[in-house]
Order: structure tokens, then sequence, then C-alpha cells
């Protein structure tokens, strides 16, 4: 193995962002309370820094590290839309942790280090180096869950979250094994050369890709391995919530396609059919419980469970179809279901009942009297998740259903596009609740919503995302394009 | 083309009239939205004179690329067969504006901006040239029509609007799964006029044209899918019940005579049976439904479902009578039932209740309301010299050339249709009124006349002169069912003559069939 300072330069934002969060870890302590804004801005400065690098490194594939890392457009896209959504989820706590009286500089600390991990996760092209990133990831966000310590939902989340995000990652770590097993390395590349003209006869083959399947679909929350995510969403503070809901799925999702394509692009017709039945199962699933759900945070966490359903009807499409147009709509769909996710997400952390969150459904009674524009910013994320043009959700289906069309599978798009006209009842549910209900008498009591500048920020980049590329998403579908082009 | 984007501004100035309403109160929202509104008109009147009829092409074509993979356009045009339903579109909406002023006294912004929103996208729908634009014009009008029932609805609003928007987001799914179908097997392409012109195997075109069904059926709605509008026009405000029956029912026919007939012609014809037995018993069960109703707004209800029957039922005749004469319909039906529900609406903001039985003897204290009442009435029942006359006596011609026994049947629904409506008439104008009632009954008011009047005008318009409306979707009518029948007669009739009878009668009496409705209407 060599090593050359030339390989530092490529992996700069990483670096940029592990020292910046290794600041806000060490100066938190040495603050005063007054200061710690200081903490959240130097976050975002790093962010922004890192996305005119990342955004420098859109080109041909480099290698780093031999091999163990890659720069391309493919990673780029990635970690440009988890910078946005790190730097959205900071403005989101700015204004939430303040509201819930959880005063801990390390928070953001815990984020960027988690955003490393993610970072990290989408650029390598090494079985063990995913692993490190994906570890990285997620013992940060453990330890965000049960950021709310007096509370025993919380803890609840966070222990849930640990053993049974442990266990996934040991059954990855297994496959990752089998897999180096069967083809004698862990490098992507290597392993496609491996494996290629093989088929799934092999049984180390096989069980090393179906582990490695199990683990993915514990971190992507697909059915049947989605059962942790309803508590931890409901139980997490409402910012990590969303952040988990987001930029853990997009990085997860990032790492996993290029797992699948790069190194096991050569079993495409196998791990097709895994993630079919996959698919099925969470569009069913996440669709029907959502429709029972009570607590809005749990019908998003089933919302975002089938959207990920969603998504995987690209993959199963891309194992079908020669062509790149599968990945590039499962791309396209993660960074559009980010900004309404984001959003529905930051509009139930500020909605305030007696200084708490007002999490229940019932909680939006009326909110269209009481607040416009919230009432009316949540339509139109509710209306977006439920893919109702003109709006991002609508762009992200039609592509996903394109790339199933185009793959001859013409009957999966049906009963997907049949599961999302179930799913528009519980988003319209809230609609009805915010807009058609009258607000209860009692006015003291009703839930209030707290308005501040670095929300407003977060929920106009939101619905900027949510309405511009729903009229407009020529740019982004352009560049999902481009980003899959360099994906071997 | 070039030149103004006249039709992008049709489209684009009510939806920057619904961002300005959130700008200012409550009057001037009102206000807003009646200069929006009327502004679209005079933007979309010079279109009818403009328009040259004697051309079956798209005309003022707008075209932009919007999304570059796949090829996505942004394009839009006129023919004669969406230039009379833009007409009427625009023509409305001024109306429906000014019959909210008063009833509408809460949310009084957010009512116009759905108004205009629903206006541009319901524009929107009629003008696209590129399926996926449809599309997205097609269901943009949800949100806005499902808040319009929800929020300002009546009673029972909640279900009613979850059931039409259910209703038809289920329907419209699978037209976006046949659109997409479609884009693979007709080369790569979402251009309306493109796909029109491809050629597709018999069980492709049996599938879509089920798609295609779903949505459209839901939307006009036929026979089995039609209970989703009772429940929506009893709970909808006033506008939102006349923007519902007269363009939104309009969308699904458009639907089948844009797409399913010229793209999918062997499904078409194969399924003709089908549509005409479905056509004839909405035209029938709609009836009969609505001489049972005693609730105003139910009975035009039902006898929308009757009335959009003879539009479906001259769609699949594929002769020039049958369909010009459900283009002819489309248009009646949007005038006269969107009066009939503007004068439910009047009535409704005096006496509170929509109840027949409530509202009783109006000629007395409300003598104009009568006469307006009256001649709507007239209108709906297919009075000699009024609009529907025109489309109906066409539809039942062109089916009397397909099929005797189908004419008789549907001939019914106009008896019916004079029954159910003169026995409305005989209650709500002429009988003796609770005395309780009638320091409400005022009679109509300089703003009410103002929007019953162009509906009145356009009636006898209609009725008396339909030759304008005619030649102009006269080239555009005959594309369609050349796309139909491709072959030549002659020779299409020696291979299957009995099919193609009807088209060798239009052929030889085309034209002669032709005047003779429009001197029957000149016959009052």
């Amino acid at each position: 193995m060599t090593f050359s300072v030339g390989d530092l330069f490529l992996i700069l934002p990483e670096l940029l962002v592990i020292t910046a969060a290794c600041i806000v870890l060490v100066l938190d302590p040495v603050l005063r309370q007054s200061d710690k804004d200081g903490l959240v801005w130097l976050s975002l400065g790093t962010l922004a820094i890192c996305m005119g690098l990342t955004a420098s490194q859109m080109s041909t594939p480099t290698e780093a590290f031999s091999g163990l890392v890659v720069i391309d457009t493919y990673g780029a896209f990635w970690k440009l839309l988890l910078y946005f959504v790190t730097g959205l989820t900071i403005l989101l706590s700015h204004s939430y942790l303040k509201e819930e009286r959880l005063y801990f500089g390390e928070y953001y600390g815990f984020v960027l280090l988690a955003l490393s991990g993610m970072m990290v996760m989408v650029s390598a092209a090494d079985l063990l180096t995913i692993y490190l990133g994906t570890e990285l990831m997620s013992l940060s966000l453990y330890v965000m869950a049960g950021l709310k310590r007096s509370e025993p939902r919380s803890l609840e989340a966070s222990a849930k979250y640990f053993v049974l995000g442990a266990f996934s990652s040991g059954i990855l770590l297994y496959g990752i094994s089998l897999l180096y097993g069967a083809t004698g390395s862990t490098r992507l590349p290597a392993i496609a050369t491996a494996i290629a003209g093989q088929s799934l006869d092999d049984p180390l083959l096989l069980f090393a890709t179906i582990l490695l399947a199990v683990g993915f679909g514990f971190k992507l929350a697909v059915v049947p391995f989605h059962m942790w995510t309803p508590d931890v969403y409901q139980g997490a503070p409402t910012s990590v919530t969303a952040f988990m809901a987001v930029a853990s799925k997009a990085a997860s999702f990032g790492a996993f396609l290029r797992v699948f394509i790069e190194g096991l692009g050569g079993l495409k017709a196998n791990w097709s059919a895994i993630f079919l039945l996959l698919c099925l199962a969470t569009l069913v699933l996440g669709n029907v419980v959502a429709l029972v759900q009570t607590n809005i945070k749990r019908m998003l966490a089933y919302s975002s469970i089938a959207h990920a359903g969603y998504a995987l009807i690209g993959v199963v499409a891309a194992g079908r179809l020669e062509n790149s147009s599968g990945i590039a709509s499962v791309l396209l769909y993660l960074a559009l279901y980010t900004f309404m996710t984001f959003g529905a997400f930051a509009i139930v952390a500020m909605l305030r009942k007696d200084g708490v969150e007002g999490d229940e459904i019932e909680d939006f009674t009326g909110l269209s009297k009481r607040h416009p524009v919230a009432a009316l910013l949540m339509l139109i994320f509710m209306v977006s998740l439920a893919g109702i043009p003109p709006t991002a959700g609508f762009i992200g289906k039609f592509y996903v259903f394109m790339s199933a069309v185009e793959a001859g599978m013409t009957w999966l798009a049906v009963i997907a596009l049949i599961f999302a006209a179930v799913s528009a009842y519980f988003y319209l549910r809230l609609v009805m609740v915010m807009y058609m209900r009258e607000p209860s008498d009692a006015a003291d009591s009703a839930p209030q919503f707290v308005m501040s500048p670095t929300l407003s920020i977060v929920l106009a980049c939101a619905v900027a995302g949510v309405v511009i590329f729903g009229i407009y998403p020529n740019p982004l579908v352009q560049l999902a394009m481009q980003a899959v082009l360099t994906l071997r | 083309m070039t030149g103004f984007p006249w039709l992008t501004a049709l489209i684009f100035l009510p939806l920057i009239g619904a961002a300005a309403v959130f700008f200012v109160k409550d009057a001037s929202a009102r206000l807003i939205a009646l200069i929006v509104t009327v502004a679209d008109v005079l933007i979309s009147l010079p279109l009818w004179w403009l328009f040259d009829p004697s051309s079956s092409h798209m005309q003022f074509v707008e075209s932009a690329l919007w999304i570059s993979s796949p090829p996505i356009h942004y394009r839009l045009g006129l023919d004669g067969i969406s230039l009379p339903l833009v007409l009427m579109t625009t023509i409305l909406m001024p109306l429906c504006v000014l019959i909210s002023w008063h009833s509408i006294e809460s949310r009084v912004q957010s009512f116009m901006a759905v108004l205009l929103i629903m206006e541009g996208a319901m524009i929107g729908v009629f003008l696209a040239l590129d399926f996926v634009l449809f599309y997205v014009f097609w269901e943009a009008m949800l949100i806005p029509m499902y808040l319009l029932i929800g929020v300002w609805g009546g009673p029972n609003r909640l279900y009613a609007a979850i059931k039409f928007f259910l209703y038809t987001l289920a329907g419209s799914v699978l037209l976006l799964v046949a659109i997409l179908v479609l884009y693979f097997q007709g080369g790569h392409t979402f251009d309306i006029l493109q796909l029109s012109q491809g050629t597709y195997s018999k069980s492709l075109q049996f599938w879509i044209f089920l798609a295609f069904f779903a949505a459209f059926a839901v939307k006009v709605p036929m026979f089995p899918f039609h209970t989703w509008l009772p429940d929506a026009h009893v709970e909808a405000p006033t506008a939102g019940s006349v923007i519902l029956a007269s363009v939104l029912l309009k969308m699904g026919t458009y639907g089948f005579l844009r797409f399913s007939l010229p793209m999918l012609p062997d499904a078409s014809q194969a399924f003709t049976p089908l549509m005409v037995v479905l056509s004839i018993v909405a035209i029938i069960y709609g009836a009969y439904m609505a001489l049972a109703q005693d609730d105003l707004k139910k009975l035009i209800a039902y006898s929308s479902v009757s009335h959009m029957g003879f539009v479906t039922l001259g769609l699949f005749m594929f002769n020039i009578q049958g369909i010009e004469g459900a283009v002819m319909q489309m248009v009646n039906h949007g005038i006269t039932t969107g009066g009939l529900f503007l004068c439910v609406g009047v009535i409704y903001e005096r006496t509170h209740s929509r109840q027949i039985a409530d509202n009783i003897g109006l000629t007395k204290p409300m003598p104009r309301y009568a006469t307006f009442l009256v001649i709507f009435a007239l209108s709906s029942l297919g009075l000699p010299g009024t609009n529907s006359f025109v489309g109906e006596f066409m539809v039942l011609a062109g089916t009397f050339l397909w099929s005797k026994v189908a004419t008789a049947f549907a001939s019914l629904g106009i008896i019916l249709a004079a029954a159910y409506l003169l026995w409305m008439v005989q209650r709500v104008a002429f009988g003796v009124p609770a005395p309780h009632m009638l320091p409400k009954l005022r009679d109509v008011n300089l703003r009410e006349m103002v929007t019953l009047v162009p509906l009145v005008v356009l009636i006898f318009l209609i009725g008396l002169f339909p030759n304008p409306i005619l030649t102009r979707m006269h080239p555009s009518v005959e594309k369609v069912i050349a796309r139909v029948f491709p072959a030549a007669p002659e020779q299409a009739a020696a291979v299957n003559p009995e099919l193609h009878t009807p088209r060798r009668l239009v052929d030889a009496g085309g034209d002669a069939g032709f005047t003779s409705a429009e001197t029957e209407g000149r016959r009052p």
C-alpha cells in the first residue's frame, strides 16, 4: 500500500468536517453559553467550504489510498446532498434545541461526525471502508437519538436503535467476510472481476449477497427490517429524526448502490429479484400501516419507509436494465425526497404545545386559522409526499416509474401507483385536519407554531426545493444522470 | 410560431393572480379575482376569430423544451375541439367569482386563490400538447378542488372531499402508467400529436384503453363510477359545483376524444358496445335518479350523469354527427348546468336550503329568478331553440346511423329529462310559498343578473346559430374520424361493409345532416 500527500487533498472535505467536529467538541466546554452560537456558524462555514471543494471534484473517478476511496461525480452528488441536509439540520437544531432546552454543544460535533461517516460511505470503494463509515455515522446517531435524557421515550429510542443497529452491522460485516471468502478481496472492482460470469449457484456468494442485502436493508429501513424505524423516529429529538430520515437514508442508499452496482453488478439479475420482494413488502406495509397512525412522527416514519420502497423500484429496474436510468432515478428520488421530508419534520419540530412538541396529528387541528403560513407549507410538503404534480414528489415518482416501465415491469409501476393513491389518504388527512377542522375554543392550550429566523431559512430552502424542482427539475435530472455515469 | 404567447398568458395570468390575492385584503381579493378572470376572457375571446376554421392543425402552437431527458416539452396549442372548451372555461370563471361575492365570507383570499389556480390548471388541460404536461395540469387540479369542497363546503364536506379526491386520483394513476408505456412503445416521445399517429398492437391498445378508461370514466363520470359526483356537488360551494359540473366533467370526455380515439382506434372500436351500453345506462339511470331527488343540487347532479351519457354515446359513434354533437353537448352542458347550479346558489343564499320543499312558489316573489330558472331548465331538457337541442339532436342522429335500438333507448333520457325538470320547475316556480319564507325571497340583484345573463345569451346564441362552433370543430373532428377509419371509405367498405355503413352515410349525407341539424335548431 502506497501513500501520497496528494491523496490527502482528495479527501480534504472529509478532513475539514472531522477537524470542525473536533474543534466543536473541544470548544464546547470552555465557551460561555452566550457564545455557543459561534459553534453553529463554524459548522455552517465548514459545510460551505466543503460544498465548494466537492463541487470542484465532479470529474472523472480518481482513486485515493490505493483504491480504498474513489472521488467521482457519483460520490460528489451524494456529498452535496448531505452537506445541504446537514446544513438544514444545524439550522433547525439551532431553534429546536433552544425550545427543548437542550444545550449540548457536542450535538453539533456529533452531527458533523455523522456527516463525515456518511461522506466516507458514499465515496468508499472498499467494503471495509464502507463499514467504517457506516459505523461512524451510526454511533453518532445512537447518541443523538438519546439526547433528551429526561425523556424515557428518547432513551428507549436510543437503546433500540443501538441494539438493532449493532445487530445489523454484525450482519453486514458477516456478509463482507463471506464475500471476502468467495472473492478474495474487499475492493469493489476486484470483487467485480472475481464474480464476473458467476451466478448465485455458489452458496458462499449467495449467502454473502443476502447478508449484505439484509445489512443494508436495516440501514435503509426497508420491510421487513424496518421495525426500529417508527419507535426511533418517534422517540428521538425531531431535528435528529429529520437528519436520520433524510441524511442517513441518502448515505445508505449511496453506499448500497455502489456496492451492488460496482461490486456485485455481475449478479444484477439475482439481486434484482431479492429487492423486488423487499420493494413490494415495503410499499405495501409502509403505506398501509401509515394509514392508522395518530402520531405525526410515526406517520412520517412509515411514510419514509414507503419512500424507500419507491426508491427501491429504481434499484429493481436498474438490475434489469442495460443503461443507467434506473440508478439515476434513485438518486433523483432521494434528492427530491430530502426537501419534502425535511420540510415536514421541520414543521413538526416547531409546533409547540405547553412547552413540549405537539406531535399528535390532532395537534394540527385548525392550524390554517392560527398559522396560515405553516399550514400552507405543510400542505405543500404533504402534497409533494403524496406525489401530486406540480411538486418535487411527482417528478421523483415519475422517473422511478419510468425506469420500471422501461425495464418491462409495468405491473410493478401499477402496484406502486395504487399504493401511492393509498398514501394520498393519510397525507391528505393531515391537510384535512389543518384546513377543515375548527380549532378548539381553548386558545391557550392550542399548540403554537414557533417561528424563528433560522427556521424560516430551513423552511424556505425546503419549500423552494419542492416547488422549483417540481416545476423545473431539469438541472437536478442532468446532475443525477451525470453522476451515475461515473459508476462503473 | 412567433408572436406573443397568448396561450401561456391564458394559463399563467390566473396563477399570477392567485399569488397576488394572498397579499391583499378580502375585499380587494374579490376584485383582483374578478379582474383577472375577466382579463382571461378578453385574452381568449380574440382567439375565436383569429382561429382558422379551415385547418385541422393545432393553432397558436407554443413549444419549448421543458425537461431534456426524457424529452418533455412545454407545448400548447388549440384546435377546433379545445377552442370552445377553453372559451367556455374562461367565460364561466368570472361568473364563479361573482356568485361567490357574498356567499363566501371566510378565508376569501384563499378561496379566490384556489379558484384562480383551478382556472389555470383547467385551461392547461385543454391546451397541453405534451402528455406529461397534460398529466401535470390534470393532477394539479385535484388539490384545489379538494380544498374547495373540503374547506368551503356543506356539512358533510369532509366525506365528499376525500371521496372526490381518492376516486379521481385512483383513476388517474393508471393514466400515468399508460403514458409511460406509450412513451416506450410509441417512439420515445410524449408528443400527443405524434403519439396519435403511431400504430400500436391490438393487445397493447386494449390495456392502454382500460387505463385511459379508468382515468376518464371516473372524471366524466360514467355509470358505475359516478357515485362521487352527487356527494361532491351537494357539498361543494356554488362556484365549486359550477366548476365541477361545467369544466371538470368535460375533461373526462375531452380525454376520450383527444387520446383514446385517435391513439387507440382499434381498441376504441372494440370497446364501442360496452361504452354505448354504459352511456345508455347512465342516461336512463341518471334521469331516473334525478326524478327521485328532493335536493335541487342532487337533482342537477344526477341530470349531469344523464347528460354526460349523451356525450360519451356520441363520441363512440365515430361519425361526424355523433362526435360533433358530443362536443356541442360538452359545451352546452357546461353552460346550462352551470346556469342551473348558479340558480341554486342564488336561492340558497336566501333560504339556506336546497330542498325543493323549502323553495316553492318563487314566481310571485322572485319573477326574474323564476324566468332564469325556467330558461335553464328548458335548455337542459333540450327544447328546440336552445343550445342543448342541437347537441342532443346531433348525438341521436349519429347514434341512429349506428343502431336504431340504441337511439330509442337514449331518447328515453330526453323524455325523462323533460319529466324531472318540468316537475322541478312546477314545484319551485309555481307553488304557493310558505309565508315565513316570503321575507327572505328577494329577487335577483344586479350582480346576480350579471352572472346569469351571459349564460342565457349563450344558450340562445348556440341554440339558434350553432354553425360557427360546428365549422370550427369540423376539420378537427374529421381528423379524429380519419384516424379511426384510416382507409378510404370505398376500400374499407369492401373489406368490412357492416362496420363502415355509418361512415359511408356520413360521406354521402354529411353536409345534408349537418344543415338539417342546424335548420331543426332554427325551428322553435
